[in-house]
């Protein structure tokens, strides 16, 4: 991610985490926890216990009114009108190229009511794709990114911690469902969402100035029961062990959906939506790709845009790579052409020159018991 | 972090001891606090001459590569070999389990900083 030249925009939470001893990074123009000590051991914490993230980068923009739903539906590649209220749906936005400009979550608020989220390098560049989209329709678009401050807290002690510090009955919201509750006697969204592979939740909360007293009262409710708060360092190989693409790396506006092997979440059967058509023809035209994962069997960490070869002939490219604390060995993934034998051959990844053996494997790496 | 002050220090954050002509070369708990957690080190192979200011291996983090520069020039006569299995050791005692190699030194070093000039020098860079 380049330095923005711009001085970095500071959370809400800055003073807490400067308080815990965070290492703060410019990430997307946002002055945000690297990690606070040990990233290893925040992410061992998330797998193990729980872990809380400030995420208040994130782009959150709302859209209201009797056309909301047709405005999501013509915006996205998704079937976002057929999401019911108090659900979430995982979804992208594309050019009308069809090249992904992001990928985002969807939240369905009210029958007339969404939020979507968008990456935080991306949230200028998909609030006005959106503002122009609805365009014609009877809906507004708002760009709420600066009113909401976003806290994760992710693992699997989660509902453990959050339960005593909230209204809702946790037993009853579901995977990828948000609604809106109290924690710490403060008004949020609540979702079951996360980007880590873990059981976990996304609190929305409005106004951003809000969310220390949250995230203090987790972190209280949370220190007996193995709670630490984890940085961006963490987030990473986190969500790289449960496969999940990250956008800059795995997605780019130079690749539709098909070319990153997620064509799935294209929904051909809406008639008119902006992208259409070059989606259309990349649905019939893309020779298929596919996210391959490696595991080294080696130590040296693989890294994103090394080589990635078959008997010693080029085919991919490493897109994430790093350390896995979960497997302790270096992982990463690449795509490959669909019609690659991975079952066969030697791999190996191009790493400065030296040829590091790796085993091709299924994504995701790590998958929780459930 | 204190910085044992019977060290030497380089700008480029490697520490090193000269003991009966032989050197024992780390980097500093700045250096390891900056990179975050070490999961892999790269050291020459005993028997390598090193020089001065050249690089002489790497280290690297959950997110970086970073070169190693040795202080002094001379022949590796010991690595840690502890570090392939445990890189975490320069993290959690750079200035000590953590060190790198160990160099006997065919002329004695310059230019080295002392505690004092290091821990000025890493003030101006936080």
């Amino acid at each position: 991610m380049p330095e923005s030249p711009a001085e970095p925009r500071a959370t809400a939470l800055k003073d807490v985490h400067e308080n815990a001893g965070a290492t703060l990074v410019d990430f997307a123009g946002w002055l945000m926890p690297l990690r606070y000590a040990s990233e290893t051991a925040e992410h061992k914490a998330v797998r193990e216990a729980a872990g809380l993230f400030d995420l208040s980068h994130m782009g959150e923009i709302r859209v209201s009114g009797p056309d909301a739903a047709a405005v999501m539906d013509h915006a996205f590649v998704g079937f976002l009108s057929k999401v019911k209220v108090g659900r979430a749906r995982y979804t992208m936005i594309t050019g009308t190229d069809g090249g992904v400009l992001d990928d985002l979550i969807v939240y369905r608020l009210g029958e007339d009511e969404y939020l979507a989220v968008a990456n935080a390098a991306n949230a200028d560049v998909v609030a006005a794709a959106m503002a122009e989209r609805a365009e014609g329709f009877d809906a507004r678009v708002e760009d709420e990114s600066a009113q909401y401050s976003l806290i994760a807290l992710q693992g699997p002690r989660s509902a453990e911690i959050l339960a005593p510090l909230t209204d809702a009955d946790l037993g009853e919201i579901r995977y990828y469902a948000g609604y809106e509750h109290t924690v710490a006697g403060v008004p949020v969204l609540l979702a079951r969402t996360g980007y880590t592979g873990e059981d976990g939740f996304e609190i929305f909360v409005e106004p951003a100035e809000k969310a220390p007293e949250i995230w203090t009262a987790l972190a209280e409710q949370g220190s007996g029961l193995g709670l630490v708060p984890a940085g961006l360092s963490a987030r990473d190989t986190l969500r790289l062990e449960a496969g999940m693409p990250l956008y800059g790396q795995e997605l780019s506006s130079d690749l539709t959906p098909y070319d990153a092997g997620l064509g799935r979440v294209v929904k051909l059967e809406k008639e008119t939506f902006v992208g259409r058509d070059a989606l259309e023809e990349a649905s019939r035209t893309t020779r298929p790709r596919r996210l391959i994962g490696l595991v080294s069997r080696g130590r040296r960490p693989l890294r994103k845009d090394q080589q990635v070869l078959r008997d010693g002939e080029p085919v991919g490219t490493v897109t994430s790579g790093a350390p896995s604390p979960t497997l302790g060995r270096p992982i990463a993934m690449a795509y490959v052409d669909g019609e690659l034998d991975t079952a066969t051959g030697a791999f190996t990844v191009d790493v400065r020159g030296r040829a590091e053996a790796v085993d091709v494997v299924e994504l995701p790496f790590y998958r929780r018991d459930t | 972090m204190s910085v044992p002050t019977e060290l030497g220090y380089t700008a480029k954050h490697e520490w090193v001891v000269v003991e009966d002509g032989i050197a024992t070369v780390g980097i500093t708990s700045f250096a390891a606090e900056s990179l975050g957690d070490i999961v892999f080190v790269e050291v020459p192979e005993v028997g390598t001459e090193v020089t001065a200011d050249e690089p002489a291996g790497e280290v690297e983090s959950t997110k970086s590569v970073s070169d190693i520069y040795s202080p002094v020039s001379g022949e590796v006569v010991e690595i840690n070999e502890s570090l392939e299995d445990s890189p975490e050791a320069i993290n959690s005692t750079p200035f000590g389990d953590g060190w790198l190699f160990r160099v006997r030194v065919s002329e004695e070093p310059t230019g080295l900083l002392s505690a004092e000039e290091y821990t000025k020098l890493t003030e101006g860079e936080e």
